[in-house]
C-alpha cells in the first residue's frame, strides 16, 4: 500500500495539493483566501499534466540528428530523420524522449489561470469598494438586508 | 425553399472556422473602440454574419454531410479539427442567432444598464463570449474545448459583473460564479488529462475509437469520465451544482441574462451529450450506470426542487433562473432515458427552452427598462401599461408551462411519450408535477399583471407606456417562434432526430 504511494509520489503530491486548494476555497470566508485556494487547485492540475509528460530516463524532446534514423515503408533505413515526420516514414529511435504535448497544453492552462486570477482579484477590489468588506458572510448579510428593503414583510 | 446554392462555396467550406474567428477578432477591435454606437454596429454585423454562416453550415448538415475542418491544414489527430455534424450544427445556429437577436436589444438595454465609458468594451466582452461558446460547440479537440470554455467563461464573469452599476449584488454573484466556474473548468481539464493518459490522443473521434477498441478502458478512463461529468455539470447547472446560476442571472444586465439563459448552459449540455454518447460509448458499464442512476436522479431532483424554489422567489428574474435549473432537469431526463426518442426529446427541449427563456428574459428586461420592476409584487397592471411586452411574456410563460400549441408543449409531450415508451411511468408523473409547479410560479406573475389595477401615482393610474421597438421586435420574434413550433414542429423535430441519430450511431443506445 505505502509502496504504491511512494512509487506514484507525484500523484500523491497532485492529490494533496488539489484537495488543499479545494478545501481552502470552500472553508474560508475571505474572498482573497478563496482565490488563493483556487490557484493552488489549478496549480495541482498543471503539475498533473507535467508529470504525465515525463518519461523515465528520457531526455528533452529535441531530435538529435546524428543518432536518429527512420524506417521507410519498404523497410530500409534512411537518413531522413528529423526532416519529415509524416508521409511514409515511421520513426524508430533508441532514444527515449519526454512527451512535450502535455507541457504545451499546460502553458495554455497557465495563461487561463492567470486571466481567471486577474479577473477574480479585480472583482474583489470592486467588492471591497462597494461593500466595504471581503468576508463572504458579511456580504451575504448586507445583501440579505438589501433584499428585504421595501418589502412589506 | 432552397437557399443553399446562394451561399458561395468558400463560405460553407470555411464556415466553421469563420463563425469562431470573426467574433474573436472583432471582440478585440470592439474593446478599443471609443464610440458605443460603433461597437454596437460592429457587434450586430458580426453576430449577423455568424448567424448567416452557421445557417449555411446547418443546411449542408441537413443535406447529409459531416464537415471536418482541419485548422491550419494540420491533419487530425495531430492538428485541431473542427467537426460539425447533426448534433452541433443546430446548437451552433441557435447560439449565433440568439446572439444576433439579443444584440438588437442592446441599444436601449445596454445604454440603460451599463456605465457610459464601459459600453464599447462591454460589447467586446460579449463578442468574446459568443466566440467562446461557438468554439466550444464546433471544436473536435478535447483540450480545445477547455480553452474555449474558459474564453467564454472569463468573458461571462466580466459581463455579469457589469451589472454592478445597476445592482451591486452583481459583483458578489460574479465572484461566486468565477470561483465555481473555474472549479468546473479545472475538473473538466483533469478529466481530459486522464483521457489523454488512457488514449494518448486529444481528438474526440480518435478518443472514441480507441476507447471502444479497448472496451471502455481501465480505471483511468473511468476517473476521467467522472471528472468530465462533474466539471460540465457545474457549467450546465446540473441540480446540486447550480448555486452560481440564480445570482448570476438575477443581477447581470438584462442583455447578458438573455444571452446566458438561452445559450451558455446549452453549450455545456451539448458537450455533456458529446462526451457521454460519442466519446464514451453508452454501452460501457460505467457510462450506462452514470446515465441511468446519477443523471436521472439529479434530473428528477432538479425538476421538482428547483421548480419548488422558483415558487417561493420574490424576484421575477430569480424565479425564472430557478425555472431554468428545472428545465435543465427536463433535458437531463431525456439523456437519462438513453433511448433515441428520449435523447431527441431532450435535445428538442434544449432548443425550445432557449427560445422561451430568451423571450421571457427579454420581456423582464423591458419591464426594468421602463419602470425598474424586478419584484413580482410590482407587476401590478402591467397587462394594461405594457400590453405588447406583457403579451410576449405571456406567450413565453404559457410555453414554459407547456400549454398546447406552444413549443414547451411539443418538447414536454415528446419527453413524456419517450418516458412512457421506455416504461418509466413515474417519469411522466414527474414531468406533470413539475409542469404544475410551473403553472404556479408563472401563473402568479400573470395573475398580478392582468388582474390587479395599475398602481396610482398622485391619484392617477400610470399611463400606458410601451417598451421601445428595438426591445419589442426581438422578444416577439422569439415568442412568435415558440408559437410557430407549437403549431408545426416537424422541422425542428427533424433537427432533433438528426442529433439523436449522431448520438445513437455508436450503437450503445437502444433505438
Amino acid at each position: 500500500m505505502l509502496g504504491t504511494v511512494f512509487d506514484n509520489y507525484h500523484y500523491a503530491v497532485v492529490i494533496i495539493l488539489m484537495m488543499t486548494g479545494l478545501y481552502t476555497v470552500f472553508a474560508s470566508g475571505n474572498l482573497i483566501k478563496k482565490l488563493v485556494g483556487l490557484s493552488v487547485f489549478q496549480t495541482s492540475v498543471f503539475l498533473m499534466y507535467i508529470t504525465i509528460g515525463k518519461v523515465m530516463d528520457a531526455q528533452p524532446p529535441i531530435l538529435e540528428k546524428a543518432k536518429d534514423y527512420a524506417l521507410n515503408v519498404s523497410g530500409n533505413y534512411t537518413a531522413a530523420a528529423g526532416e519529415s515526420g509524416g508521409g511514409g516514414y515511421q520513426f524508430v529511435t533508441d532514444i527515449a524522449y519526454s512527451n512535450p504535448l502535455p507541457h504545451v497544453l499546460i502553458l495554455t492552462a497557465i495563461v487561463v489561470g492567470v486571466a481567471t486570477l486577474a479577473i477574480g482579484l479585480a472583482l474583489v477590489v470592486r467588492i471591497r469598494e462597494v461593500y466595504g468588506t471581503i468576508e463572504e458572510d458579511e456580504i451575504s448579510a448586507i445583501d440579505y438586508g438589501y433584499n428585504l428593503e421595501g418589502t412589506s414583510r | 425553399m432552397d437557399i443553399l446554392p446562394a451561399y458561395p462555396a468558400w463560405l460553407i467550406e470555411h464556415g466553421a472556422a469563420l463563425a469562431v474567428v470573426l467574433p474573436l477578432l472583432t471582440g478585440a477591435v470592439c474593446a478599443v473602440l471609443r464610440s458605443e454606437r460603433a461597437a454596437w454596429i460592429v457587434t450586430l454585423i458580426v453576430t449577423g454574419a455568424c448567424a448567416v454562416v452557421s445557417f449555411g453550415v446547418l443546411l449542408t448538415i441537413f443535406a447529409g454531410e459531416v464537415q471536418i475542418y482541419e485548422m491550419g491544414g494540420w491533419e487530425p489527430p495531430y492538428g485541431i479539427a473542427y467537426v460539425i455534424d447533426g448534433l452541433n450544427a443546430p446548437v451552433l445556429f441557435l447560439i449565433s442567432a440568439i446572439a444576433f437577436i439579443g444584440t438588437l436589444y442592446g441599444i436601449p438595454s445596454v445604454t440603460a444598464e451599463v456605465e457610459p465609458g464601459k459600453r464599447a468594451p462591454f460589447y467586446g466582452a460579449f463578442l468574446l463570449c459568443v466566440a467562446g461558446l461557438l468554439g466550444m460547440v464546433v471544436t473536435g479537440d478535447a483540450f480545445n474545448v477547455f480553452v474555449f470554455l474558459e474564453v467564454s467563461s472569463i468573458s461571462t464573469y466580466v459581463l455579469v459583473a457589469m451589472g454592478a452599476s445597476r445592482d451591486r449584488r452583481a459583483l458578489a454573484a460574479a465572484c461566486r460564479y468565477l470561483i465555481l466556474g473555474s472549479i468546473g473548468a479545472t475538473l473538466f481539464v483533469v478529466g481530459v488529462g486522464c483521457l489523454y493518459m488512457e488514449t494518448g490522443t486529444l481528438n474526440m473521434l480518435d478518443m472514441s475509437r480507441i476507447l471502444s477498441e479497448i472496451g471502455g478502458g481501465s480505471r483511468v478512463a473511468l476517473v476521467g469520465f467522472g471528472f468530465i461529468v462533474i466539471g460540465l455539470g457545474l457549467k450546465l447547472a446540473m441540480f446540486p451544482l447550480h448555486l452560481w446560476l440564480p445570482g448570476a442571472y438575477a443581477h447581470a444586465p438584462s442583455f447578458v441574462t438573455v444571452f446566458l439563459a438561452s445559450t451558455a448552459t446549452k453549450a455545456a449540455l451539448y458537450l455533456l451529450l458529446r462526451f457521454m454518447f460519442v466519446v464514451f460509448d453508452p454501452s460501457f458499464e460505467y457510462d450506462t450506470a452514470i446515465i441511468t442512476y446519477v443523471i436521472t436522479t439529479v434530473a428528477v431532483a432538479g425538476m421538482l426542487l428547483a421548480s419548488l424554489q422558483a415558487v417561493y422567489q420574490t424576484d421575477a428574474r430569480r424565479t425564472l433562473a430557478y425555472s431554468s435549473i428545472a428545465q435543465v432537469g427536463y433535458m437531463l431526463l431525456g439523456i437519462g432515458m438513453a433511448t433515441a426518442a428520449g435523447l431527441s426529446a431532450g435535445y428538442l427541449h434544449l432548443i425550445n427552452h432557449a427560445l422561451i427563456k430568451g423571450a421571457l428574459f427579454l420581456a423582464l428586461g423591458a419591464f426594468w427598462y421602463r419602470y425598474g420592476i424586478m419584484r413580482v409584487l410590482d407587476f401590478r397592471g402591467l397587462g394594461q401599461i405594457m400590453p405588447w411586452t406583457m403579451g410576449a411574456f405571456t406567450l413565453g410563460g404559457l410555453s414554459l408551462i407547456g400549454v398546447p400549441f406552444t413549443a414547451g408543449f411539443v418538447s414536454k409531450y415528446n419527453l413524456a411519450m419517450a418516458a412512457a415508451a421506455n416504461g418509466w411511468w413515474w417519469a411522466v408523473g414527474v414531468i406533470m408535477a413539475a409542469s404544475v409547479l410551473a403553472i404556479i410560479y408563472m401563473g402568479r406573475m400573470l395573475l398580478v399583471a392582468y388582474f390587479q389595477p395599475p398602481p396610482e401615482v398622485d391619484g392617477e393610474a400610470v399611463a400606458k407606456n410601451e417598451a421601445p421597438l428595438l426591445m419589442l421586435v426581438p422578444m416577439w420574434v422569439l415568442a412568435g417562434l415558440s408559437i410557430l413550433i407549437g403549431i408545426n414542429a416537424d422541422w425542428i423535430v427533424h433537427a432533433a432526430d438528426g442529433a439523436a441519430m449522431v448520438l445513437t450511431a455508436g450503437g450503445g443506445v437502444r433505438p
